[in-house]
């Protein structure tokens, strides 16, 4: 499928700078003013691994307190609130977009399409530099006053000047308005980015699916963000400027932002999965040494989902004030989303039927999340059913099926990808038992934390108490244990990113072999710091 | 107009109501705790739904075994399968990996297979939305206000028949009573009555969450929303606050006495003639120890 050309001086420790244009740029320059895709990419996954690090931490003192009931780790519910607002916010604008989007979309979309960098590399620098910002709003929320307390969906009134005064929730919104500017500015730079600069000969249709899973992507990021940033700026009106856009005595209503929330926050969830999608194709195919089955289906099936995505918020509202006829339709609406899913699934098994699998530990993380998202696929198929919603809404059987398409999901995409990828970042490889040993205690953990959480839900338990009657003790305590074994899980990986940047193994350009075959594969390892010394061409 | 229990009060109604019980029923379901009465509450290591409580519930649990054990068999399927592949085409034994990406009859099937099912799906789902949704007739009505952080019932039907229901706080539950889900006031409901739900609420969002009955909805401010039920046993059944409201949050459950209409009647006569105005949030509820006393000489010889 490629063929270019380049020079490999650049193999040396320093193979960054080799190929990089004049001079060594400094530290400085390089990390904070770095207009380069793969030094950004790389910014974005620290911070991603930030990110995770602190709403792992959260979620780890979360276990911990509902591991007993009436536990007294966290005994303020202001703080609790605050705690479970943040984990909710920092895991996803703060780690799986980073992970996903910023981070190996940046590294891997200019590179699988041959073109040398992003579009607009200032741009590029600018949507970084807006994430931690973010980052430090969303902090500042956490810790200020007694935190932002009104959950990731951010309800008024809840979180209204009276019911919460204080500049904690200020901080958050303001959060939200920063990595909105970060993902925005982001996605109108891969759609320039995708549409304009694929190497001669690469048609859309011969583009790789993680290309086509980003691009897919920034179209929703596009649409949604501005929405969400609507809302929330309607928010920051109703509690700083006395309007009352949500606010009932006023002539507002509460209604409304939940439809607005949600109209940005469901296209959210497939921002989250579809390059998770994107990356498992190519790992899968890499490990099956087999072109990806179903290459057409597998694309337009993303566009499909991405469309359809855009038409099913209300199903978040199926208790909340919506009219019988308005379920039924997004009851209907939200099933059909099975098919093009479904699409993707049957694909991925199509893809490995006939290949020569290597149970490598990308392929690993990859087969973890096939097998999970078709768990967490088919409880929400459950959760689709309005008249099911009713018994289910809010309580642990969501969370349950939420976490098995994120934390199971999005998580084991991205750990697939930063496995299969890290060669290509860093120029050495991870070592493989410690991969699988990441990958199989990890499993077991995240299995043992969230599958029990459906049977709390079934029992009727809701979410976000710090303390709950003593009947749902047994399942909480496993799901604490789940949670314990998950985080000690995490500490391999710390041990695995200390042994990939202390080796000192070098690696070949395609350390995969035959089954890898996008242009990634084609330029050293390391990547150099200018990708391209002469335009590919795409036969 | 807010109305609340006053707690000597309470010995009476119990009393009362024993009273009426031992020769209409002979089985004590008061409004307050009655020691052997039907309790619908969740269980250590349960794994499924509540015990139905309500033609409402029955139908949720029919519709969500239906849906769940086809989608087991889905999940089951797609397992299978990846199962299958990973045994059979692994590198050991197929070294040579095929070539084959397209094939359009299996890409139609697997179109119109799973199409097929989530129809099978839907007929019966949408049957129960509109049943869910039917508030039509109701024998009385209930308008459920959500406060921070407890609930307030104002029975439409019974002029000044509004009372708030706080959560017995942790260090005075009392045997019997299960913590974090009994309340001082219950809320009482007569069985086998179709009985409506308006709710709201009068600060934040709240959710107003009956597991067992398989109610749900958001209490909005500005926002009536309707449910209903009808409950089948008497019995005391639980429900908790299911929308993020605040720092008590998880301190504001819904308690329910279902007893029989003729003791709903005299609990209604006793509520109007002792239930004493008082808009302050009420106090936990304490018996004196000559109340208890009375309460349970009352009891007894029901």
């Amino acid at each position: 499928m490629s063929s270019t050309t380049h020079d490999h001086d650049g193999h040396g420790h320093d193979g960054h700078d080799a190929h990089g244009h004049g001079a060594h740029p400094s530290f400085v320059r390089r990390w904070l003013m770095s207009t380069n895709h793969k030094d950004i990419g790389t910014l974005y996954i620290t911070a991603a691994v930030i990110g995770a690090t602190v709403g792992g931490v959260l979620s780890m003192i979360m276990r911990l307190q509902l591991m007993y009931p009436h536990n007294d780790i966290v005994t303020s519910g202001s703080t609790w609130n605050a705690i479970v607002t943040a984990h909710g916010l920092i895991m996803i604008f703060w780690f799986v977009m980073p992970a996903l989007v910023g981070g190996f979309g940046n590294w891997f979309v200019p590179m699988m399409i041959g073109a040398p960098d992003m579009a607009f590399p200032r741009l590029n620098n600018m949507s970084f530099w807006f994430l931690v910002m973010g980052f430090i709003f969303v902090m500042l929320g956490l810790f200020l006053d007694s935190g932002t307390g009104a959950g990731w969906t951010l309800y008024p009134p809840l979180d209204n000047a009276k019911y919460s005064p204080g500049i904690a929730t200020d901080f958050s919104l303001f959060s939200i308005h920063l990595v909105g500017i970060s993902s925005l500015l982001g996605a109108i730079n891969f759609i320039a980015t995708i549409l304009n600069m694929r190497a001669p000969g690469m048609t859309l249709h011969k583009m790789p699916l993680f290309c086509w899973s980003i691009l897919v992507t920034a179209f929703l990021l596009v649409l949604a963000i501005p929405v969400l940033a609507g809302a929330v700026t309607m928010l920051i009106m109703d509690r700083n400027f006395g309007t009352s856009f949500f606010e009932p005595s006023g002539g507002g209503d509460p209604v409304l932002f939940q439809h607005l929330f949600w109209f940005f926050g469901h296209p959210e969830v497939y921002i989250m999965i579809l390059p998770a999608f994107g990356i498992i194709s190519h790992v899968v195919s890499t490990f099956s040494r087999k072109p990806i089955f179903g290459y057409l289906g597998m694309a337009y099936a993303m566009v499909v989902i991405g469309f359809v995505g855009f038409v099913v918020w209300a199903h978040h509202m199926f208790v909340s004030a919506i009219s019988t006829d308005s379920k039924v339709y997004f009851e209907v609406a939200t099933l059909i989303i099975a098919v093009p899913t479904g699409i993707k699934v049957f694909s991925w098994i199509a893809t490995m039927w006939g290949g020569s699998i290597e149970f490598k530990t990308p392929m690993l993380w990859a087969i973890g999340f096939i097998f999970l998202f078709v768990i967490g696929g088919a409880t929400g198929i459950v959760l689709a059913n309005a008249g099911l919603d009713q018994e289910l809404h809010n309580d642990y059987f969501l969370i349950a099926h939420f976490h098995y398409v994120l934390s199971m999901g999005a998580a084991f995409a991205i750990f697939a990808g930063f496995y299969y990828w890290i060669g290509k970042m860093s120029g050495h490889q991870y070592p493989e038992f410690w991969g699988k040993l990441h990958f199989w205690t990890f499993f077991i953990g995240v299995n043992l934390t969230f599958f029990p959480q459906h049977f709390l839900g079934l029992a009727g338990m809701p979410r976000r108490y710090p303390d709950y009657a003593d009947a749902f003790a047994g399942w909480n305590f496993v799901s604490s244990v789940g949670a314990m074994i998950s985080g000690a899980s995490s500490l391999i990986f710390f041990y695995i990113l200390y042994r990939v940047f202390t080796s000192k193994e070098q690696l070949a350009d395609n350390y995969w072999g035959e089954g890898a075959t996008t242009l990634e594969w084609a330029v050293p390892s390391p990547a150099p710091h200018h990708t391209f010394e002469d335009v590919p061409v795409i036969r | 107009m807010k109305r609340n229990m006053g707690s000597a009060g309470i010995a009476v109604v119990l009393a009362v109501l024993a009273g009426s019980l031992a020769h209409a029923q002979g089985v004590a379901a008061t409004p307050t705790a009655a020691a052997n009465a039907y309790v619908n509450a969740p269980h250590n290591w349960e794994m499924w739904l509540p015990t139905p409580g309500s033609p409402m519930e029955a139908s949720i649990d029919w519709l969500m075994r239906y849906v769940l054990w086809i989608m087991a068999g889905v999940v089951g399927f797609v397992t299978l399968l990846l199962a299958y592949v990973l045994l059979r085409f692994n590198a050991k034994r197929n070294p040579i990996a095929g070539h084959v990406t397209h094939n359009t009859l299996i890409e139609v099937i697997w179109i119109v297979v799973p199409t097929l099912l989530l129809a099978v799906i839907v007929v019966p789902s949408i049957n129960l939305i509109y049943y869910e949704a039917d508030t039509a007739n109701p024998y009385m009505t209930v308008t459920v206000t959500g406060h921070q952080w407890y609930w307030e019932y104002n029975y439409n039907g019974v002029q000044g028949l509004d009372y708030t229901s706080y959560m017995v706080p942790d260090d005075q539950i009392k045997p019997g009573e299960l913590r974090r889900l009994s309340v001082d006031h219950p809320l009482v409901l007569p069985v086998g009555k179709k009985i409506k739900f308006v709710i709201t609420s009068s600060d934040v969002l709240h959710g107003f969450y009956l597991p067992s009955l398989g109610v749900q909805r958001y209490a909005i401010p500005g926002t009536n929303q309707e449910s209903w039920t009808i409950i089948t046993k008497p019995g005391t059944y639980y429900g908790q606050c299911n929308q993020i409201c605040g720092a008590g949050h998880d301190a504001m459950p819904i308690e329910i006495k279902a007893v029989p209409l003729a003791d709903y009647q005299a609990w209604v006569k006793y509520a109007l003639t002792n239930y004493t105005e008082n808009t302050a949030p009420s106090s936990p509820l304490i018996l004196p120890a000559s109340a208890q006393k009375l309460a349970s000489i009352a009891l007894s010889p029901g």
